[in-house]
């Protein structure tokens, strides 16, 4: 923050980074971005970069550049915000951007620049904050200097430096500013004098999002570039034993065919041209490792694994022998399938290698990885790979793989046939390129006592592990991958329980996984909020006042509940055929209580109005979080009815939305956002909304038909 | 073969085979990118355009069909971005992820001509075309809604 550049060239930092490999870097902080495509040409606006975060041009432009990236969040206007309500700045003159990979945007507990977890805006509430406020000070000391004043004098609006009679605009006092030390201590505004964080404004994004003008990685067009489409093989996880391309060179348009480590290649001068010549490919096909994976037979392994003991996530007590006292035993069995992310812009990426050089667009969630993958493909540094990143057609987690899956095979591309080039997946090679939320199965016998409440616990788990084998490896210890537990081991349904043992089975298998929008929330959730809708409903007992019984201690799971409960007039009479279920959960710091209203005809599942309450502390951009709440339930909703990867002889049954449906218009329930007014720590809003969801739905959807529902998706009941 | 396209009231002539699908013409030729690809068969409206006034599927309209006809896209919706869909899609701050949206907006660009005050039903029908794997549903219609208000207050054109 020290570092305050005199020159109207782009200011260079360098920082060694330790980027989860190791490696060092160092990087640009461009004082006026480029646009795409553009050139970077020596600035001719003199400008002031306080810090990584912002720079301000003699124009009075602002630029602010994010740490984290939009894939339809919000977060382009809520770190604004934050900047924003310390800088007093002028909303015409800020201009956002992504910022390219870099130390000063390493998350701030993570370590490496990632968007995920929920947790922009908390992990960024003080750094952008502060970033907006040492600059405030440092134009109100650059406007005393001028005015010949005493700082104490001058106040800011709107993008003005005032004292008296006096004033500057901040483009002019940016030079002066750009000149003097940076403060030694920061003082951040009062929470009375916030003019955006709490009240909102709205997005930023919108207005390039409803002209066609928001640019997206699909969206990247460059003289001389060429459109890649790839071959890949049927049985995940196959190679290329042969190919012969002769009738695909021979489709007009196509450029050239070459082979990568995972399929066959095809560039033409138009995705159409490309796309033909993949279908006039022959290949023979390597299946590997995946040829006799089937779903079925995955499940039946799964079930008997999870009849023995695994690895402790929890253990209290005597399970077993709290379990075999001859009290009640409530047993269930739930198995869910994968499940595809579908972002509605398909994977793509654009790859300009040089000799020396390689510059790359896409949207992606973790463009440092990326850059650091990319680096390793073509033997480069780190800082010979340029990523811009540009709006994601959504992300869900998919744009984050630890791999970097899409950018890689698009290096490879570029590496094997030395063009500028835009790799495009379709919408199948999207649907069957993997990394899917993990299949899993869950075991539980729970013994009750005379009311009904839970005294003992066995809980098994059978699943892939995220985090094994990846940068985020050290998120599992003692063998157990905190994303296959949470929202189990620490439920707040175990406080009480006197006896648990909650047992975790790791699977190995050549299936790629990952997270996905609320990660083991998304199964976790599903299963204690049915189940225990099912102890209150075999206890004889309202759901809701069971569940308030149980979460006496926790109050902020009870303040969402509750909140939910009241604005859906929980055991007020409904429409005939309608019924309410309800759910509650915690994740990602955030606490959301839903209240489903559902209609079972002809054994279709109808949810005709979702009623949401979320505490997440300080709501920096409320309607910004009630977006969030409704896209999560939608999202919920679709994994409750519809969602489902299959695999038969290794080959993913799904192609495309046909077959893997998602929800659409004419079955989007009315949705109901409140937030509970908190002044708790701040959680997240991206992910949180979606566990209670389907839960549930599943819970209504029992109460309607007497059924419950042990195997997601639900679409229709039999 | 060469083809004679009018698109946004400019003239065009591009050089394509007739299996080449309007979107990618308009895309991957023309540069307008504001046209969308989410599936490449018809199920999900990304690529929704208007011809002759109609919204079609550009990821299986052929180019064949689209020649000599009239073609609007998102980018020719409006000439300053406040036709009332737009000025209501802002208002209600409908764009998460945005991807989908300009083929929802054209979508709802021709319902609203052809019903100016439609129910929750009609919305419905028109518009179940459309996927957002971003949930904005809620918010569309609204939307819609309000641009039916403000078409019929003519406030904006
Ligand atoms: S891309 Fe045309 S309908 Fe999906
Ligand atoms: S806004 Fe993201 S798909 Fe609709």
């Amino acid at each position: 923050m020290t570092n305050l550049p005199k020159s109207n060239r782009r200011q260079f930092l360098k920082a060694g980074a330790l980027l989860g490999t190791g490696l060092v870097i160092s990087f640009v902080v461009p004082a006026r971005i480029t646009k795409f495509g553009e050139s970077a040409e020596p600035d001719p606006v003199a400008s002031f970069a306080p810090n990584a975060y912002l720079s301000i041009g003699s124009d009075g432009g602002i630029n602010v550049l994010l740490s984290h990236v939009e894939m339809g969040q919000g977060i382009w206007t809520t770190l604004t915000m934050l900047i924003a309500d310390e800088l007093d700045a002028d909303w015409k003159n800020i201009h956002v951007h992504h910022a390219p990979p870099g130390q000063p945007y390493m998350h701030t507990l993570y370590g490496l620049q990632i968007t995920g977890g929920s947790s922009s805006t908390w992990s960024e509430f003080d750094r952008y904050r502060q970033a907006g406020a040492t600059a405030r000070m440092l134009l109100i000391a650059a406007g005393a200097k001028k005015f010949g004043v005493d700082p104490a004098t001058c106040k800011t609006e709107n993008g003005m430096v005032i004292s008296g009679e006096q004033k500057a605009s901040y483009g002019d006092l940016a030079t002066l500013a750009a000149s003097l030390p940076a403060p030694a201590k920061v003082e951040l505004r009062p929470a009375s004098d916030w003019k955006y964080i709490g009240k909102g404004l709205k997005r930023l994004d919108a207005p390039a999002k409803v002209n066609g003008t928001a640019k997206f990685g699909m969206d990247m067009q460059f003289p001389g570039m060429l459109t890649a489409v790839v071959a890949h093989s049927p049985v995940m996880g196959g190679t290329v034993k042969s190919f012969d391309a002769t009738a695909a060179k021979a489709v007009p348009g196509v450029k050239a065919v070459v082979q990568i480590p995972t399929g066959v290649a095809v560039l033409a001068d138009h995705f159409w041209a490309a796309k033909k010549g993949k279908a006039a490919l022959k290949i023979t096909w390597d299946a590997g490792a995946n040829a006799s994976f089937n779903s079925v037979t995955q499940m039946e392994k799964y079930r008997a694994l999870a009849a023995t003991k695994g690895l402790p996530a929890l253990n209290k007590g005597n399970v077993e022998s709290a379990l075999s006292q001859g009290g009640k035993v409530i047993e269930a069995s739930y198995d869910f399938p994968y499940l595809a992310h579908a972002p509605m812009e398909p994977m793509n990426c654009t790859v300009k290698l040089g000799a020396d050089k390689c510059e790359i667009w896409t949207g992606t969630q973790l463009p440092g990885i990326d850059q650091a993958v990319a680096a390793k493909i073509l033997g480069f540094k780190p800082e010979q790979v340029s990523i811009d990143t540009v709006f994601l057609g959504g992300g869900f987690g998919r744009r984050a793989t630890p791999t970097s899956d899409f950018v890689a095979e698009a290096v490879h591309i570029a590496k094997a046939s030395g063009k500028f080039i835009k790799m495009v997946w379709t919408r199948e090679d999207d649907m069957q390129g993997g990394y899917y939320r993990a299949a899993f199965h869950h075991k539980l016998k729970i013994g009750v006592d005379n009311n009904g409440y839970p005294t003992a616990w066995n809980h098994s788990i059978v699943g892939q592990s995220i985090f094994e084998g990846t940068f985020l490896s050290m998120l599992v210890q003692n063998g157990i991958d905190s994303s296959s537990v949470e929202g189990i081991a620490d439920s707040p349904y175990m406080t009480e329980v006197k006896d648990a043992y909650v047992g975790l089975h790791t699977t190995k298998l050549p299936i790629s996984v990952l997270w996905y929008r609320s990660v083991g929330h998304t199964h976790t959730a599903f299963v204690m909020e049915t189940i225990i809708d099912q102890l209150a409903t075999e206890a004889g007992k309202d759901p809701l006042e069971f569940r308030r019984t149980l979460l006496k201690s926790h109050p902020r799971h009870l303040a969402a509940l509750n909140l939910a409960a009241e604005k859906a007039g929980w055991g007020k009479a409904l429409p005939a055929g309608h019924f309410h279920g309800i759910a509650v959960h915690e994740s990602f710091l955030s606490f959301v209580g839903q209240v489903v209203e559902v209609s079972v005809t002809n054994g279709r599942v109808n949810v005709h109005k979702v009623t949401c309450a979320i505490d997440c502390g300080l709501a920096v951009n409320p309607d910004g979080v009630k977006a969030q709440m409704e896209s999560g339930i939608i999202f919920g909703i679709t994994m409750a009815l519809y969602g489902e990867i299959n695999f038969k002889d290794g080959k993913v049954q799904q192609t495309n939305f046909h077959n893997y449906p998602i929800l659409r218009m004419n079955e989007s329930p009315e949705i109901d956002v409140h937030i509970v007014a908190s002044t708790e720590k701040m959680g997240g809003a991206g992910e949180c909304g979606v566990p209670p969801t389907a839960p549930a739905i599943a819970n209504a959807v029992f109460a309607a038909t007497g059924k419950r529902i042990r195997k997601p998706p639900f679409a229709s009941i039999t | 073969m060469v083809y004679k396209l009018k698109v946004n009231k400019k003239d065009y002539s591009v050089d394509a085979t007739p299996d080449m699908p309007l979107l990618w013409v308009l895309r991957d030729l023309l540069g307008l990118t504001g046209t969308k690809f989410g599936c490449g068969m018809a199920q999900c409206g990304a690529c929704t355009v208007h011809l002759e006034g109609e919204a079609v599927r550009s990821c299986v309209t052929l180019i064949a069909r689209a020649a000599g006809k009239e073609v609007t896209t998102i980018e020719g919706l409006s000439p300053d971005s406040k036709h009332p869909l737009q000025v209501a899609w802002l208002e209600e701050d409908t764009p998460q992820c945005g991807y989908c949206q300009s083929g929802q907006i054209m979508a709802a660009a021709v319902l609203l001509r052809e019903n100016a005050d439609p129910t929750d039903e009609d919305i419905d029908h028109a518009m179940s075309g459309n996927i957002c794997r971003c949930g904005t549903y809620p918010r569309i219609r609204k939307a819609i809604h309000l641009a039916a208000k403000l078409q019929k207050q003519g406030g904006t054109k």
